[in-house]
């Protein structure tokens, strides 16, 4: 186990660029992603931001249609994978999935390491596209577009292929560290609900990632080499190319959600003080939400051309994962009932979660309903609702957690006051920016327009104006970490009376977490 | 119930064009209510916990239930039940979107980046304008040249993608005369948001007579190309010297133009047809090859009606 010496800790144990660059920690490993996803997500905003500003009136504002249809490919692919795949599993889980269980590290240090790699070097290779007339494909890459446009194009695909290699390792390490470092006495159904989710999400990267891998490049084959599979000029067929794609990119979207929910159960039973209400039911419906997921992709194909038998089957399918979906929010508002809560900005990020994915969920059951969907499919309705549940709920659990645990991380607190102004801009702005885009979406709007009719101005400059407000909350998000890392005060080690087994080492923790082998003796929310 | 009444439902609707519009509006101020109410529960819930339940002293620990089997089988089988309804009354209206007339009539859409051509059976054919007679079943029968694009009529709540290679088509009944937007919702590039046409309900008289018109009667050649800028080329070209997707044609007439690859042409009738005809042979230095053959779409008139309007813009 860890040294004995008390002023010793893996931040502090070995110093210099190469010991990080090399090192085999899962807790520094889990520091390198915080840097490079924080770093993909400034990019990723000021794309976002760009892309309101040319919205905020009809006609070009800032830049041409070319321009906009390439910064809104960037923004989408790289909040989708740079940012949201790898921001909760790569960075928290790496840091805490190994503490959580006890253990003193994930299963395979150095594949670890690989797996921050694969993500830089797909990153590098995706901004290099922009040196080579940029891609405007949109994040989907759909067939036969991606095939006829731009040089840029094969290399964000490469890219992307990359990066899912690093998504694919991060699962199956996740998968060997559950089942095999589990600490003494940490059965299943002891271990916390954010390692249950982990552990769903990481089913999924291992199983469905590969398909995307194998589309991709099969796209590349098809631009550089001319073989014809998607392009119908070449006797391919463009909508195959959907359905491999949202095969992958459905349960995606559980990739991103599922952590999330695992953050916010541990923030309900933390600031609540309380088991999370239906423990197993939740654990459960993490997996059964990941099993089903794999089953709906062609709700992304309603209008594509698909069969109308198919299209009606997988309406069905869909709305049974609004079932386990459904399970969770009611679990989590039950956790509270009788609670003895606590308002740090953590939990009031829980709720802004609780609050927005509550809203994405029923506009996912309105998208489900087919007869429905076909007036709002491919519209800001769509654009709408999953920011809803992708920033709205994914990112909210991102800041909450991040605020949880950067004490434990650096040892350090953060400014509560500021850290609560944060959360206000966001939760507001978010909703001033999204909820418009219900209604654009509703009268008609497609997505992904450069320039749009007259009927549509008012709304789109609330929302413009909304979006500055986010940005405006994560900047200072931004300096309240920085801030906290560098000149935050000292954190005792356990600052929120947490149960769960991370909070029960030193903050920050020592190179292999635990000073003495922690043996469980019972489950993780136990606080009577 | 409250949330049938047309009013309440297509409260942000567009205008309702066909009958099967304003079920879809019905579905949607059902689902509406649905979730409405859910989100008031939820939301409700957690916020009137938050209240009650704030902690009053440090050392206060949470108590209650941690688990309830009847609760916890309720909110899953009430979701599941009203999951259902939604389900099957999404599928009765979605039926009833794509189950296709018997007869009717049949007219023929090709897309192309970046604008709509209709083709009627008289051989009569017109872009970004569609006219239909009120109260009659029309199909169509829709194929793209280039990329996916996808045929969306907001008023008719109704949506099909249009893909290269295969046929894919769409019916709908329109009851009311009016004027109704043509989006494309599939992204297909630079001019996606601009690949915009109007559906015209007009009566059935109206409709004949726009049949039999011919529209360039009586036009001069000069006039003919004019027309045909406006419905197909001003997409992508401008009538001055600026750059749009594609060269502006003022002054470009009898020019040298450098090409990629180093060589030039000299801007003749020749080289205007091929470039419309085979757009890609010969690409003009520093834009994208991004046209798309107009091969067939025009006739003999039409390309020299073109021709001569660049000639003219001198």
């Amino acid at each position: 186990m860890a040294s004995s010496d008390p002023n010793k800790n893996y931040l502090n144990e070995k110093s210099g660029l190469m010991s990080w660059l090399t090192t085999l920690d899962h807790k520094r490993i889990g520091v390198m992603y915080m840097i490079a996803v924080m770093f993909f997500f400034l990019c990723g905003g000021i794309f976002a931001m760009l892309l309101r500003t040319e919205l905020i009136h009809a006609g070009p504002t800032i830049m041409n249609s070319q321009q906009y249809n390439q910064v809104m490919t960037l923004h989408g692919a790289i909040m989708v994978f740079m940012v949201i795949i790898p921001g909760i599993p790569a960075f928290m889980g790496n840091f805490f999935l190994p503490m959580q269980i006890g253990a003193k590290d994930v299963a395979f240090p150095k594949l670890n390491l690989i797996s921050w790699y694969c993500l830089i070097i797909g990153a590098i290779v995706v901004v290099a596209s922009l040196f080579y007339h940029g891609v405007d494909t949109g994040w989907t890459f759909y067939t036969p577009y991606s095939i006829k446009t731009m040089n840029g194009t094969t290399l964000v695909v490469a890219g992307a292929f990359i990066i899912g290699f690093s998504s694919i390792l991060t699962g199956l390490n996740f998968v060997a560290t559950v089942h095999k470092l589990r600490a003494p006495g940490m059965s299943f159904f002891r271990m916390p609900l954010f390692v249950w989710a982990l552990y769903s999400t990481a089913i999924l990267q291992v199983l469905a990632t590969p398909v995307l891998g194998i589309t991709l490049l099969l796209l590349v084959f098809e631009r550089t080499m001319g073989i014809g599979i998607f392009d119908p000029e070449m006797g391919g067929d463009p909508v195959l190319f959907q359905h491999f794609f949202w095969f992958y990119s459905h349960p995606a979207v559980y990739i991103m959600i599922l952590p999330a929910m695992g953050v916010v159960s541990e923030l309900m039973a933390t600031f609540c003080r309380k088991p999370v209400f239906g423990y197993k039911a939740v654990a459960f419906s993490s997996i059964g939400i990941a099993a089903v997921s794999f089953f709906v992709w062609g709700h992304h194909m309603f209008v594509s051309g698909q069969s109308e038998v198919a299209g009606i089957l997988f309406s069905f399918i869909t709305m049974l994962v609004g079932v386990p979906t459904a399970i969770k929010c009611f679990n989590w508002v039950a956790t509270m009932y009788k609670a003895s809560i606590r308002f740090d900005s953590p939990f009031l990020f829980a709720l802004g979660f609780l609050f927005l994915f509550t809203i994405g969920g029923v506009t996912g059951i309105m998208l489900a309903t087919i007869g429905f969907d076909v007036h709002v499919h491919d519209t800001y309705f769509v654009v709408a609702h999953f920011h809803y549940v992708m920033v709205g709920g994914t990112l909210m659990a991102i800041m909450g957690g991040f605020y949880y645990w950067l004490p434990k991380m650096f040892g350090r607190m953060y400014n509560e006051f500021w850290a609560r102004v944060t959360f206000v801009l966001i939760f507001v702005g978010f909703n001033v920016t999204f909820f418009p885009q219900f209604i654009l979406g509703t009268m008609g709007m497609p997505r992904r327009y450069f320039d749009y009719l007259p009927e549509y101005q008012p709304l789109n400059t609330i929302s413009s104006i909304g979006a500055y407000t986010i940005g405006t909350g994560f900047l200072i998000a931004l300096f309240v970490i920085l801030h906290c890392i560098f000149k935050g005060e000292k954190a005792p080690d356990n600052p929120w009376g947490a149960r769960t087994l991370e909070w029960q080492t030193k903050s920050p923790p020592p190179h292999e977490n635990f000073y003495q082998q922690p043996v469980v003796t019972g489950g993780p929310y136990e606080y009577r | 119930m409250f949330f049938s009444s047309p009013a309440y439902a297509s409260t942000f609707m567009p205008p309702a064009g066909t009958a099967i519009a304003q079920q879809v509006d019905t579905l949607y101020g059902f689902l509406v209510a649905i979730s409405f109410i859910s989100c008031v529960l939820v939301i409700g819930g957690f916020v009137y916990f938050s209240f009650k339940y704030r902690r009053q002293s440090e050392n206060e620990k949470g108590g209650g239930l941690s688990h309830h089997n009847l609760l916890e089988f309720l909110w899953s089988f009430i979701p599941f039940v009203l999951f259902m309804v939604a389900f099957v009354w999404g599928w009765i209206v979605y039926s009833h979107l794509r189950s296709m007339p018997k007869d009717g009539l049949e007219i023929a859409i090709q897309a192309q980046k970046w604008n709509w051509t209709f083709v009627y059976k008289s051989g009569k054919s017109s872009s970004g304008e569609f006219y239909v007679p009120i109260d009659q079943d029309v199909k169509m029968v829709m194929t793209s040249k280039d990329v996916i694009h996808s045929f969306y009529v907001p008023a008719f709540r109704n949506k099909q993608d249009v893909v290269p290679g295969r046929y894919t088509t769409l019916w709908f009944h329109p009851n009311k005369i009016g004027d109704y937007q043509i989006f494309c919702a599939e992204y297909c590039g630079d001019q996606h948001s601009g690949m915009l046409a109007k559906v015209h309900v007009v009566s059935r008289q109206k409709y004949e007579e726009w049949l039999a018109n011919d529209e360039f009667k009586g036009l001069s050649l000069e006039q003919v190309g004019q027309k045909v800028y406006t419905s197909r080329c001003m997409v992508c070209h401008n009538t001055t010297d600026e750059k749009k997707i594609g060269p502006g044609w003022k002054g470009i007439w009898g020019k040298e133009e450098a090409l990629e690859g180093g060589s030039t042409v000299k801007v003749d009738e020749n080289y205007l047809r091929e470039s419309i005809v085979n757009p890609n042979a010969k690409i003009v230095k520093g834009y994208p090859p991004a046209m798309t053959s107009f091969a067939g779409q025009l006739s003999e008139q039409e390309m020299l009606g073109v021709i001569e309007y660049i000639k003219s813009l001198k």
